[in-house]
């Protein structure tokens, strides 16, 4: 028996609690010099530290700690003024030391909050996720499964470790539980893990990329009957990693979840798998037996006490929350709301920003990245930014056709010219010879050609009928190789035919 | 914070509580040392316990002996080892990884 | 030769009257001669000292500017990674490891061209008060091979005694530099925690361990003192002042009108006679000399202990997690089919000797959920108390003073299997761990009962090092005048060299 969603939220309330990892983007590890940069060949990024060899020591990198800082900061969180970092001891070989420096009770940031805004079916609606901490830790090395099914752990014959990872710099960011999201919780967890990747990211301190697991989602949620006080059961998501995995990894527990119990079957409390082909989860390692973390201070470092005048030089340096600014743009350029939602979506917000800071129309600028050049990305399967095309380039393009000196059939064939390397606009335009046909002689030799060769349509727009005169301007465009301007055409045509054109 | 707070700990322990340690501190025992263990520990915990005789609330607890604060080091890249030095201790090697008998447990 | 003084030793090398190599030489025939009684040693690097001993000569050939020590050779505790050699920690768990980097200690070491002939046995990771807990067998001491050297640095203690070496490095986290000093009749300095950096250092409790000089003299450890010691960035607990002029205090430091603090609990009952006739002895010649004894009274340290071993347990328990197998180090039960788990628990059963799994469970068990408030919680408060005595003590003496240890030397294998009693070794050393201050061990003569070594320790103030370098080398003074002749002579001879 598979439930419906909708009979799903009739019955239950869903209460969500989300643990983001977050990789800082540092040059250098935690707690050694280590580069931080990926997808390097296997053990060159590791040292005595990184790879716990006997005698070495960790130091705190201070970057990581501004970082964090920040982070706590955006997200409205006071920073301790004395938090302390503690080792969580549990054995596992992708952690060299078989502990994990983390911080236990003394977090460096603590009750903040995030608000995020969703559509909702009497409209945009904005629903509080209140952040219970934020705290520093440090990332494990990666393990290659070998001899197993599809690199899966499961039936592996044994394993290879690489420790390049081991030891960047983590951020985690866990939530209070959030109650009341009813039927929204799947986009109210998508839209928090967004707006936490466009904060982190406006922060300049992560690369916030999910598919190279930099930003990493684990989701908690468990159900309760609509009305009941006590919390229900929780199932620990993990592997979630793309904003839509969010949304259906919750929405698949949800289910699941809503299934046992009415089956009278009760909810394990466990870590769960989330399998982006299926879109389920699957069980991994059940919790009945909690782990005995032991956690302790770390005798290695000293304790973190930043003070007032540190923290106030790091707020005053933040930048616009993102929510603000954005409210922001959509009033300066005049944007409709479901524009606006594209061009989040599509994540053009600072490309069409920089393109209008350059004196480029706002819409003029949007529609360039939102349309054609996307398309190319899209087509091209790269992102935006990777394309050869900047701001500046459409900033020129756009000044270029309000001078008349581009139409837009042949800024497009410019745009092409730039990303495909020729130059900058100019040199696209010089090396391919484009120029609007600003000769009315020669567009009326056009004209005249054309009204010739199609003698019975000219007659049906001479005799008043005016769509047919749609076929001849195409002619006559043809017949320019496109550097006519479409408008001084019609003109010039119906004129040349007799029709008045206002 | 803690859950299960004993003031007055155990000052004994059972041979399935030393199996219980010796699992979580993951070391392979037999009965025998099991036995032998959870025998001297009553020994040995009647004598530690001790420290609760003064350990009063008022009294705060020192993890480090100087009070250190902010010691920290700037975010610089330093060289690290080559993966043949990294690697040079290895039980086992492959493909310039290190090579450990099959995970058990979480992925 | 090898019967000078390290400070001996460095000026007959800058006078240009031997070469580094012959003395280096001379002290490996010594070690062959009579390491296979004393086996204070469980590697001997012969080559590399021979090419270091080389190089420095080499340099001063020059006419280079070289360090006061430069050119002497050295004992090295196996607890110190030094880049390529074996450190084992006397454990069977790192046998065969060779480090790919020198630890702090190490690369200031060669940074002064001081030799390093080798590294010396130890109990187990440093835990234990007898050397009776290294994996490689124990190491005797040369005053009378049946009995221990003390522990854990019983090996850079014997060797010094020995005249195997005229310096050595240390680790004491308990007392593992002073005890063996104290029952070999050698002189060792525990420096305040953060004074000489731990990068390298194999941790067995991270805010206890501490590294250390070793020598015959107080003289000869000033020097090896400022040799190694200074604020290193790569150690988070390191202090970043200037280290304290310890050879000046102890070339031309005096205790006139300084107050000398008789610790009460650090003395009396569970003390030998012998012990304590030696340490009132020390006093007088202390007071003749122009200091002021005063008492002091340290309640809480009798809470020392247990604190200790409850805390050191638990740092350890996390500190040996690494040892699993997987990167280096041994690795037991990895046939078809094994999974990781169990050859890391096949591994740490088989690598780890039974001290090291004793103390590994206790702090296990200190650090558990439940039990964590009432036992590693309440030691850190007793920590608090004791660090509170000190200080108290401090504002009415400028350094304390107490026996180093309760008993001399005892026989091999007598309290092998009664741990407390064995724990009871560093009763009065622990408390300057607990507190991270300065303790020094200087041979104070030979108790009556069984002729053996006597340690007289003295304790100072946080990176006031140089306090109790002044009163350590003002009583060794006034012991040389009673005695004629340093007490190492009366050692018994060795492999035939006096
Ligand atoms: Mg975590
Ligand atoms: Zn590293």
């Amino acid at each position: 028996m598979t439930l419906s969603y909708d009979d799903v939220v009739a019955k239950y309330e869903p209460v969500l609690g989300l643990e983001v990892h977050v990789e800082l983007n540092t040059n250098s590890k935690m707690f050694c010099g280590c580069s931080t940069i990926f997808g390097a060949e296997p053990n060159t990024q590791t040292c005595p530290v990184c790879l716990a060899l006997p005698g070495a020591l960790p130091v705190v990198n201070e970057k990581a700690i501004e970082s964090t800082i920040k982070i706590g900061l955006a997200l409205n969180c006071s920073i301790a003024p004395f938090s302390r970092f503690a080792r969580k001891n549990y054995f596992y070989p992708d952690m060299p030391k078989n502990f994990q420096i983390s911080q236990y009770d003394e977090p460096i940031c603590v009750d903040g909050y995030v608000d995020v805004e969703i559509e909702t079916d009497e409209g945009p609606k904005t629903f509080r996720v209140e952040v219970e901490r934020v705290h520093m830790e440090e990332d494990t090395g990666k393990s290659l499964h070998v001899g197993g099914a599809t690199g899966r752990i499961h039936g592996a014959e044994y394993s290879l470790l690489d420790y390049n990872r081991a030891g960047i710099p983590l951020v985690e960011i866990v939530t209070k539980i959030v109650p009341g999201t009813g039927k929204y919780a799947p986009e109210v967890a998508k839209a928090y893990v967004a707006e936490l990747r466009d904060i982190l990211r406006s922060l300049g301190v992560s690369d916030v990329k999910m598919e190279q697991g930099s930003l990493r989602c684990d989701a908690n949620v468990s159900l309760r009957l609509i009305g009941a006080e006590k919390l229900g059961t929780r199932s620990e998501t993990k592997n979630v990693n793309s904003l839509r995995s969010v949304e259906r990894a919750i929405r698949g527990e949800m289910i699941r979840h809503a299934e046992l119990l009415n089956a009278g079957g009760r909810v394990v409390q466990e870590t769960r798998h989330f399998q982006e082909d299926t879109g389920l989860t699957r069980s991994g390692r059940s919790k009945e037996q909690a782990e005995d973390y032991r956690y302790f201070p770390e005798p290695d470092l000293v304790p973190v006490a930043p003070d007032a005048a540190w923290i106030e030089t790091l707020r005053a340096a933040l930048p616009e929350r993102s929510s603000i600014r954005r409210k922001r743009l959509q009033e300066a350029w005049a944007v409709p709301d479901k524009e606006m939602a594209a061009m989040i979506n599509a994540d053009v917000l600072d490309i069409v920003e920089a393109t209008v800071l350059l004196g480029a129309d706002p819409t003029k600028s949007r529609t360039w990245w939102l349309g054609e050049i996307s398309r190319i990305a899209n087509d091209k399967d790269v992102a935006l930014a990777d394309l050869s095309i900047t701001p500046a380039d459409v900033a020129e393009i756009v000044a270029l056709v309000n001078a008349g000196e581009l139409t837009d059939k042949l800024a497009r064939q410019v745009v092409e010219g730039v990303i495909a390397g020729e130059g900058k606009p100019s040199e696209v335009v010089a090396k391919r010879g484009i120029k609007v046909v600003n000769d009315d002689g020669a567009l009326m030799a056009a004209i005249e050609k054309v009204c010739a060769e199609q003698a019975e349509t000219a007659e049906k727009v001479r005799n008043g009928h005016l769509p047919a005169a749609g076929a001849l301007i195409g002619a006559v465009m043809k017949e320019t190789k496109g550097q006519a301007d479409a408008a001084r055409v019609r003109e010039l045509l119906l004129g040349h035919l007799g029709q008045a054109t206002n | 914070m803690r859950e299960l707070i004993r003031l007055t700990p155990m000052t004994s322990l059972s041979r399935d509580d030393v199996a219980k340690l010796a699992g979580l501190a993951r070391i392979e025992m037999s009965d025998e040392e099991l036995v032998n263990m959870a025998n001297e520990f009553t020994v040995i915990l009647d004598a530690v316990a001790r420290v609760q005789e003064v350990a009063g609330a008022d009294v705060q607890p020192t993890s480090h002996p100087l009070p250190l604060r902010n010691i920290f080091r700037p975010d610089v890249v330093v060289p690290s080892l080559t993966p043949e030095e990294a690697l040079s201790g290895a039980p086992a090697q492959e493909e310039q990884r290190f090579r450990v008998p099959q995970i058990l447990g979480e992925e | 030769m090898i019967r000078n003084n390290a400070s001996e030793m460095a000026a007959k090398l800058a006078a240009g009257e031997i070469t580094s190599v012959a003395l280096t030489q001379a002290h490996l025939d010594r070690i062959a001669a009579v390491d296979t009684d004393v086996h204070a040693f469980l590697h001997i690097d012969t080559e590399g000292a021979l090419a270091q001993a080389a190089a420095v000569d080499a340099k001063r050939a020059k006419g280079a500017k070289l360090s006061p020590l430069a050119g002497v050779p050295l004992a090295l505790k196996d607890v110190m990674a030094q880049k390529g050699i074996p450190t084992t920690c006397g454990s069977k768990i790192l046998e065969g490891w060779r480090p790919p980097y020198d630890s702090t200690v190490v690369a200031n070491l060669k940074k002064n061209d001081i030799v390093i002939l080798g590294k010396t046995n130890m109990d187990e990771f440093a835990m234990g008060s007898s050397t009776e807990n290294s994996a490689y067998g124990p190491t005797h001491n040369p005053w009378d091979l049946t009995r221990i050297p003390g522990g854990s640095g019983g090996g850079s203690s014997a060797a010094l005694a020995a005249f195997e070496a005229p310096l050595a490095i240390g680790t004491d986290t308990g007392g593992s530099i002073r005890q063996p000093a104290a029952v070999t009749g050698t002189v060792g300095v525990k420096p305040t925690y953060g004074g000489v950096s731990r990068y390298g250092l194999v941790a067995f409790s991270s805010s206890l361990d501490q590294a250390g000089p070793c020598a015959r003299t107080v003289l000869d450890a000033a020097l090896l003192h400022e040799a190694i010691a200074g604020h290193d960035p790569k150690d988070a607990t390191s202090i970043n002042a200037p280290v304290p002029q310890v050879v000046n205090a102890a070339k031309s430091g005096d205790v006139k009108g300084m107050k000398i603090g008789v610790v009460k609990e650090l003395n009396g009952d569970g003390y030998q006679a012998g012990v304590r006739a030696r340490f009132e002895e020390s006093l007088e010649l202390l007071a003749k000399a122009g200091a002021e004894i005063v008492e002091v009274s340290a309640p809480n340290f009798e809470y020392a202990l247990a604190a200790y071993y409850l805390i050191a347990p638990s740092e350890c328990s996390s500190n040996l997690a690494r040892f699993d197998a997987m990167r280096y180090g041994l690795r037991v039960g990895d046939v078809d089919g094994a999974s990781a788990e169990s050859v890391m628990n096949l591994t740490r059963e088989v690598g780890f000797g039974k001290e090291v799994k004793r103390r590994i469970i206790l702090g296990t068990y200190a650090l558990s959920s439940g039990y964590y408030d009432a036992y590693y919680g309440s030691a850190q408060k007793v920590r608090t108390l004791i660090t509170q005595d000190f200080t108290k003590a401090f504002e009415k003496a400028d350094v304390l003073v107490s026996p180093t240890c309760p008993t001399t030397a005892f026989k091999i294998g007598e309290k092998a299997n009664d741990p407390l009693a064995m724990y009871l070794n560093d009763i009065a050393t622990i408390p300057v761990n607990m507190a991270g201050i300065g303790g020094m061990s200087l041979p104070s003569g030979l108790a009556d009962e069984d002729g053996l070594p006597v340690g007289f320790q003295i304790m100072s103030p946080v990176m006031k090092d140089d306090r109790m370098y002044s009163v350590g080398a003002t009583l060794e003074a006034a012991l040389l005048s009673k005695w004629g002749a340093p007490l190492l002579d009366k050692a018994p001879i060795m492999g035939g060299v006096r």
